[in-house]
């Protein structure tokens, strides 16, 4: 096998779970994410963290942080309670921002009652790590539990470090995500005066009248095992991860790089760590975030990597709204899905494409997944790139 | 203070460590202790201490806080300032 004649060791994923607008758990959130599109905000209405936490624990856990755990806790039911040693069990859980809403409610604390009335529970919940520590916590699990910030990027450079972890023998087991419930109002206002949210409310990935991201938040969760660890215990194989790729723009803070030159370094780094190249792609799950400038820059790259021969492209966007820290993990559930259910979910809102962007966008209904390899892929602001590879897993 | 008003400043206190605390009125007695019958932690206390200021408009400073462990000295300590 390639893989481990680098010397690495192969990672599969045996486990997920999800907090998503489009649903929670796998079977709502992937019927989910054929449409329709929510209404509006993509907040997860009537969010109920009682399955996951009693009232005490629910009130000293940011909104972020509860949806790391309910995530994570689903992958490892998921993927049938495995009981790996606990110091070499990970937990890599990115998000963008942290707990914000927290961080909002006791600056109003502050002005209002003065610094004596300040939380003592508000820095543990606001910290980014929050997420990664709980989910360490309720498991028990001592190998490495890290936190990766890098913005819209983290959640796909979360289930990235998860993977290396496992293929370079530190862990067998390791749980990669991401979380975000940063829909607070000064998280509002500031997205909106940078002018990066549509102002019509629609999130329409690649389409010619898209005009901004439509603000979502959640969580996903992937339960990443080494192939005999999953194998002695008769775990359920979703998928195999053979790589990643990262990249930085090194361009502007928020803009992309112009042709998407960064985008397309980074799929191309991912390729040749998974060891295929473009013809062994068979589906590519973009960032595909509605505004002008990404679905464009994303749109070039794509091209420049595959020519004339575009594999079929979705965004889950158009359902789920950009749930910043945590669409790579939502995205990287759903392509695990997608192989496991041989279907790709459509570009919900696509329904006039860019006559700049020349892809094959599944529109209209889900296609059908031609079993391979695929590219999940996540930009964030500060220039960070990434990408895995996912692939249908065969002995 | 007469045994009525110190019924009625145990009820309040009560109300605070209930809600603070998260757990049954019932386990809320002078005996009670923090760490033990309770399951709080320092952080949660300092929580409870604050509550405790805004209802009875009183201020504890953090020294005060120190060998209290149960439900009766924290009590005590908020009568002591009424």
């Amino acid at each position: 096998m390639e893989l481990e004649r680098r010397g690495r060791r192969r990672v599969v994923v045996t486990g997920l779970g999800v907090v998503s607008c489009a649903g929670i758990g796998l079977d709502a959130f992937f019927e989910g994410l054929n449409g329709p599109a929510p209404e509006g905000e993509r907040r997860v209405r009537d969010f109920d963290p009682s399955p996951w936490f009693d009232l005490k624990q629910s009130r000293r856990a940011d909104r972020f942080q509860q949806f790391a755990v309910a995530a994570a806790q689903m992958a490892l039911e998921d993927g049938g309670h495995p009981e790996p040693d606990p110091a070499r069990a990970g937990v890599v859980i990115g998000t963008g921002v942290g707990g914000l809403e927290t961080l909002e409610g006791q600056i109003k604390v502050l002005q209002e009652k003065g610094p004596r009335r300040v939380s003592p529970f508000l820095v543990p919940m606001m910290m980014a790590n929050a997420g990664a520590a709980s989910v360490s916590m309720r498991f028990g699990w001592h190998g490495p539990c890290e936190t990766v910030v890098t913005a819209c990027a983290a959640g796909t450079q979360s289930i990235a470090a998860a993977y290396r972890l496992i293929a370079y023998g530190r862990c067998d087991l390791v749980v990669g995500g991401g979380a975000e419930a940063a829909m607070t109002p000064v998280a509002m206002a500031a997205f909106s005066n940078m002018t990066a949210l549509s102002t019509s409310g629609e999130s329409r990935p690649f389409d010619v009248r898209r005009d901004g991201f439509v603000m979502g938040e959640g969580a996903g969760a992937l339960l990443l095992e080494e192939l005999g660890h999953a194998r002695a215990r008769g775990a359920h194989i979703y998928a195999e991860m053979l790589g990643s790729g990262s990249t930085a723009d090194a361009h502007h803070i928020t803009a992309p790089a112009p042709g998407g030159a960064g985008a397309l370094a980074c799929m191309q780094f991912a390729l040749e760590d998974a060891g295929l190249s473009p013809a062994d792609i068979t589906h590519v799950n973009a960032h595909g975030t509605s505004t002008p400038l990404n679905d464009l820059a994303e749109a070039e790259a794509l091209e420049k990597l595959f020519g004339s021969e575009s594999p079929p492209v979705t965004s889950l966007k158009g359902v789920t709204g950009h749930s910043l820290g945590a669409a790579g993990a939502l995205e990287a559930v759903a392509a695990s899905l997608t192989i496991e259910r041989r279907l790709i979910p459509p570009t919900v809102g696509l329904e006039q494409l860019d006559p700049e962007i020349h892809l094959d966008l599944v529109t209209g209904g889900p296609a059908p997944f031609e079993e391979g390899a695929l590219l999940s892929n996540s930009f964030g602001f500060g220039g960070h790139n990434g990408t895995i590879v996912l692939s249908s897993f065969s002995e | 203070m007469t045994r009525v008003d110190n019924e009625a400043a145990f009820e309040k206190f009560k109300e605070c460590a209930v809600e603070v605390l998260q757990v049954p009125a019932e386990k809320i007695t002078p005996a009670a202790s923090f760490a033990g019958d309770l399951e709080a932690d320092s952080l949660e206390v300092v929580e409870l201490v604050m509550a405790l200021e805004e209802a009875f408009d009183i201020t504890v400073e953090e020294s005060e806080l120190e060998g209290v462990e149960t439900i009766g000295q924290a009590f005590e300590l908020v009568t002591s300032k009424l």
